[in-house]
């Protein structure tokens, strides 16, 4: 996937630029409710022509950082900043900020087109017929073309998002806010979906900050993810660095799959550390952290993926422990193995399905052996 | 899903219309009496709706309780409107819940002791009892009626509209002018409508804030009964029935016809998708 860029060479990464000015920044904010701590100083750079995801699960906070955005909720404490300009005191309608609502909050008693034109014709310099032509432009742009005389109710759920997106698009915000914006799609519709944003936010080159829970959705379309816990940021890195390297358990829960071993550095190397998790067990080879101390307590982290199966013990691999195959859970593309060890450990294991059903190598009760290299897992502290 | 029309369903249907409509059906037939004698059928004759269109005191308090009935209404449905949008959107705020009592009071306070607090208030304020009296006490009794309509509508609304209408650049009042209005106009006029109904037919309290200047229908209707029944009243309460069950009838047909126009394009939308 290419990013918009204005020199081609390079990668898309203005977070790794100390010169970029952000768009966004939240500098030390908290919100607080009564008694209850929604956002707890927080702060996070948010860049422009970025696709910026807020993934947690639901009380994360990552709803209230959006309603801070669009101007609905303002910060106990802190400053939130947009190109450099302090938003606080801004009203909803005075901000560069337009957003998607979950629940699409198209008006029900006017027509497409005139939905797309609300805001337009509120902004106050444009003629009728560039208004008409901006929602003609907008309708194209979302394949709704002959739909602009239909009421909301006349069109179908897909085609309300399209609306919805078409209506916070028109004003061509600086800035545009996703609040859970497929929730309402179908599994197939969501994923082809997935992509039309993208396309769209590539084409504007707008910033675009969408809310999820669904970390799928987060790793398809976002430049960055910015993982939330009890109204902080966890991690904040692009979808690769996430899944590839979680900065903690609970990143590495959230996103995917993972097996998850609780143990001690027992030595520490040059080449790497050794890590010791179970009685009777052998003790696991992985790289990890410089300043991990032997003796220190750690977790070692590995996805499904990448472990290898086999019915002999492989040879010359960094990691290799035996067990018997419990379940088998089969997705079509790929299986997922469970498989428990000797002591009782399940550890989870996938393998591509490129063979056929019926001749597949281990079924359930096989002895096997699972192997994976020393880089295959991270070693995590907190 | 045919259900045998029994004995029971068909008693119960029957006693329900009897209760309901004998004494309304009876009036409307004694209006076309020929008798002077209200209770002693003379004959078919029409003679009593000419005798009431010549008489001037029924025609003008016609025209007053008409008067009353559209500037209260009106005064109401704006007020009522605007206390029940405080109530549902404002959150919490210091007396909220003594402002909510207050609205709501007059649902449960006795017409009488309504009437007579406001005919205090008139003359405490040396106010001259009147028409106006009048449409300020109609005002006050039928705001609650509507924002309790209208607040009903407003907590199934979802907010997330008004907060979209602010999002594309509306004012707040803008927002509510250009979104939350429109939608909640069926609640809106169907508390016009309740609050016109009942001046209409209110007694008691006009009784109170009026002046000699100024007798509605149902008073002008009571003091003629007192001193005896009339078929002109007959005859008035039939052209009232008539009017109110057009009306019922219109706005039934009409909100009918929409659902299923409604129903319709939804079907058709998801045909479609």
């Amino acid at each position: 996937m290419t990013r918009p860029d204005p020199s081609p060479t390079t990668v898309f990464a203005p977070w790794d630029d100390p010169d970029e000015p952000p768009l966004i920044r939240f500098d030390n904010v908290t919100k607080r409710f009564g008694d209850f701590t929604a956002i707890s100083g927080l702060t996070l750079d948010i860049y422009a022509r970025e696709f910026f995801a807020l993934l947690g699960p639901s009380g994360c906070g990552k709803t209230t950082l959006m309603r801070m955005l669009a101007g609905f909720e303002t910060p106990s404490e802190g400053v939130i900043s947009l190109g450099g300009q302090d938003i606080g005191p801004v009203p909803p309608n005075k901000r560069p900020v337009n957003m998607m609502f979950q629940s699409y909050a198209l008006f029900p008693h006017l027509s497409v087109a005139d939905n797309i034109a609300f805001g337009l014709k509120r902004s106050g310099n444009m003629t009728r017929q560039q208004i008409s032509a901006r929602v003609d432009e907008m309708l194209e742009l979302v394949q709704l073309g002959k739909f602009g005389k239909r009421k909301p109710h006349q069109i179908s759920g897909g085609q309300r998002q399209r609306v919805a997106l078409a209506r916070a698009l028109a004003k061509a915000p600086k800035l545009l806010l996703l609040d859970e914006p497929l929730a309402a799609l179908d599994k197939k519709l969501r994923a082809e979906t997935q992509f039309e944003l993208m396309d769209i936010q590539e084409k504007l080159g707008t910033t675009f900050v969408i809310v999820t829970h669904d970390q799928e959705e987060a790793m398809t379309v976002a430049s960055r993810v910015a993982v939330m816990d009890h109204g902080r940021l966890v991690q904040v890195a692009t979808p690769e660095r996430i899944y590839e390297f979680p900065n903690s358990r609970y990143v590495a829960d959230f996103i995917g799959e993972v097996n998850l071993l609780d143990g001690a550095v027992l030595r520490k190397t040059k080449a790497g550390l050794t890590i010791s998790w179970a009685e009777g067990q052998p003790p696991i080879a992985a790289q990890g952290p410089e300043d991990l101390q032997k003796g220190a307590n750690c977790t070692f982290a590995i996805r499904p993926e990448k472990i290898t199966i086999s019915s002999d013990k492989p040879e010359g691999c960094a990691n290799a422990l035996s067990g018997r195959v419990l379940d088998i859970g089969y997705l079509g593309n790929i299986s997922t193995y469970h498989v428990e060890l000797a002591n009782g450990q399940v550890i989870k294991a996938q393998m591509a399905n490129n063979r056929r059903l019926s001749r597949r190598a281990f079924s359930w009760d096989d002895e096997v052996w699972l192997s994976f290299t020393d880089s295959a897992g991270v070693v995590l502290t907190a | 899903m045919s259900r045998r029309f029994s004995w029971f369903n068909a008693t119960s249907l029957t006693l329900g219309f009897v209760f309901l409509y004998l004494p309304i059906t009876i009036l409307v037939i004694y209006s076309f009496n020929s008798s002077k004698l209200v209770t002693v059928w003379a004959g078919f004759s029409t003679k009593w709706y000419g005798v009431l269109f010549r008489d001037q005191a029924y025609l003008d308090a016609a025209v007053i309780t008409l008067k009353v009935a559209l500037v209260s209404s009106t005064l109401a449905t704006i007020l009522g409107t605007m206390a029940a949008w405080v109530l549902v959107r404002a959150g919490r705020f210091r007396g909220r819940t003594l402002f909510s009592g207050m609205i709501y009071a007059p649902l449960v306070v006795p017409d009488v002791i309504t009437g007579l607090s406001l005919l205090l208030l008139f003359i405490a304020l040396g106010l001259n009892r009147g028409i106006g009296t009048i449409i300020l006490a109609h005002a006050t009794f039928s705001m609650c009626y509507v924002s309790v309509v209208v607040s009903s509508r407003l907590v199934s609304f979802d907010q997330s509209l008004e907060e979209a209408a602010l999002d594309l650049g509306c004012s707040p009042f803008d927002a509510f002018r250009s979104v939350t209005l429109p939608i909640i106009a069926p609640a809106v006029v169907s508390g016009w409508l309740l609050s016109f109904t009942l001046s209409l037919d209110d007694l008691v309290i006009s009784t109170f804030a009026s002046g000699p200047s100024a007798t509605t229908l149902p008073m002008k209707i009571y003091s003629q009964v007192r001193l005896g029944l009339n078929p002109e009243i007959n005859a008035l309460s039939t052209i009232l029935i008539s009017l109110v069950t057009i009306g019922v009838i219109a706005s039934s047909l009409i909100s009918k016809r929409a659902s299923v126009r409604r129903q319709r394009q939804e079907q058709q939308a998801l045909a479609q998708s």
